[in-house]
């Protein structure tokens, strides 16, 4: 994703495409070489910076990545863990000993139990895909009160906007605590009216955030904002 | 395999009895997206055939008897709804849905990069709804656009078409008439940017030389197809800047 592309370098692709000749050019995520062919493996817009061809999808799913803030929930528990959906294609693992609280063994149900939503970061992720959690970081908390929504990982940078100016613009003009875990995954917290609003701007990321008509249509759904004057 | 000798299957001027000439296939249109509840789906329309894919995952493989340490694995359950045909149905799977399941699951595996989604399981639902001759084509065709709709990477769009025997005489994609009292049916997965078969059934003899234009006819076919694979992801996305 990038905000700021030139709009004469935009070209969709379709897996299989060739994209360009590989020769003195490096390949980038979702494109592979070829024959001396650059050759497209995801449907997407073509992106070439220093060198490097590269497709952004509009399709992709969450591969975690040390380090992300993400949006989790309790998907299983065992005596000493907790296994938790992390929106991706593995479960991430959360031993009690990276929960922020003093779990005695086999007294994992008394803290969390399945379907509780959670906010975690990634704290390892090995070459086997083994995801570990930790909730042991400032901030890093269960989530009791909110909704939770979802958008397309290929939406969040749309949906934070450049220096996070979108978001804050929404949680401005709903008066919620909005929270966008790098997993797709929104925490929504606030009263009734907010949090309705703030589900017709995620939906509407969903529906137009890779489209050129966003901005526009984020505006208009500002003035109908609960914060708005005459809302 | 003779076919049956006494069904007329080509008219006295050369055509089709449904007026197509040898090469020529039946329309094609493709619509991606079509299921909001799945991660990436397509309908195909080819001829009288609708078949429905809807893709989901990938996600964490169960049992985890079927994880694959190195690899996705692309669960396919293809199945013809009750209603496609003029003869019910009975729902559920029976050995004919099992062998096209596998044989596309094979298909796709072939194109998927499932290197990138260790242990995990990429589901792929191909739902019948209308059976014309040719759904197996028809399923996989479907399957690849909603693959490429999901945003599973892939090295290439896969096509399905068929071509085969009537009246001693290789036609392009047999219709129900064809393929009931036909010679020889020869469907085949295509990657068309690379020119790769990734999977090939044949039901029927055919000579090298039979075989040889089936084969081409095939690959021009595929290439129709492709086109419109390509024209109905584009077109799903239309007005798309990111």
């Amino acid at each position: 994703m990038s905000n700021g592309q030139n709009g004469a370098e935009l070209r969709l692709v379709t897996p299989g495409m060739a994209i360009g000749p590989s020769s003195g050019m490096r390949v980038g995520s979702g494109a592979i070489a070829h024959n001396e062919t650059i050759i497209a493996t995801r449907l997407g817009w073509v992106k070439q910076l220093n060198n490097t061809v590269s497709v952004d999808p509009i399709n992709s799913a969450y591969m975690p990545r040390s380090g992300d803030l993400i949006v989790a929930t309790v998907a299983e528990v065992r005596n000493n863990l907790w296994f938790m959906n992390v929106n991706g294609p593995f479960q991430g693992l959360l031993p009690m000993s990276l929960a922020p609280w003093k779990v005695e063994f086999g007294a994992a149900r008394q803290h969390m139990g399945i379907g509780d939503v959670v906010l975690a970061r990634v704290q390892e992720v090995d070459e086997c895909h083994n995801v570990v959690l930790t909730m042991k970081g400032v901030g890093l908390r269960r989530l009791n009160q909110g909704t939770v929504h979802s958008v397309p990982i290929t939406h969040i940078e749309r949906l934070r906007g450049e220096g996070n100016a979108t978001i804050q613009r929404l949680r401005e003009a709903c008066d919620c605590r909005i929270i966008v875990g790098e997993n797709g995954r929104v925490w929504v917290d606030g009263d009734a009216d907010g949090i309705a609003w703030a589900r017709q701007a995620i939906d509407l990321v969903q529906a137009s955030g890779h489209k050129n008509t966003f901005e526009a249509e984020l505006s208009a759904l500002e003035m109908n904002a609960p914060t708005n004057g005459d809302a | 395999m003779g076919g049956y000798g006494d069904v007329k299957l080509l008219r006295d001027d050369g055509l089709r009895l449904d007026g197509r000439k040898l090469d020529e296939m039946r329309p094609v249109t493709i619509e991606a997206g079509i299921l909001p509840a799945a991660v990436g789906s397509a309908m195909v329309t080819h001829g009288l055939n609708v078949a429905v894919a809807a893709v989901y995952g990938p996600m964490e493989a169960h049992p985890r008897k079927i994880q694959r340490q190195d690899r996705a694995v692309i669960d396919v359950r293809y199945n013809m709804a009750p209603f496609s045909t003029s003869d019910r149905i009975r729902p559920g799977f029976n050995r004919r849905s099992r062998e096209i399941s596998k044989v596309i699951a094979e298909a796709l595996e072939s194109v998927v990069l499932v290197e990138r989604y260790p242990r995990s399981k990429i589901r792929v639902e191909i739902e019948i709804l209308t059976a014309e001759a040719g759904t197996r084509c028809a399923g996989l065709t479907a399957a690849a656009v909603a693959l490429a709709d999901a945003g599973i990477p892939m090295r290439d769009l896969i096509v399905g078409v068929a071509s085969g025997k009537v009246e001693d005489t290789v036609v392009l994609d047999l219709d129900k008439a064809e393929d009931n009292y036909g010679q020889a049916d020869l469907p085949v997965g295509i990657l068309p940017n690379t020119g790769e078969v990734a999977f090939l059934q044949m039901d029927g003899d055919l000579s090298p030389d039979e075989f040889n234009l089936a084969m081409e006819y095939n690959f021009k076919a595929a290439a129709e197809i492709h086109e419109v694979m390509v024209d109905a992801l584009k077109r799903r996305y239309e007005g798309g800047e990111n």
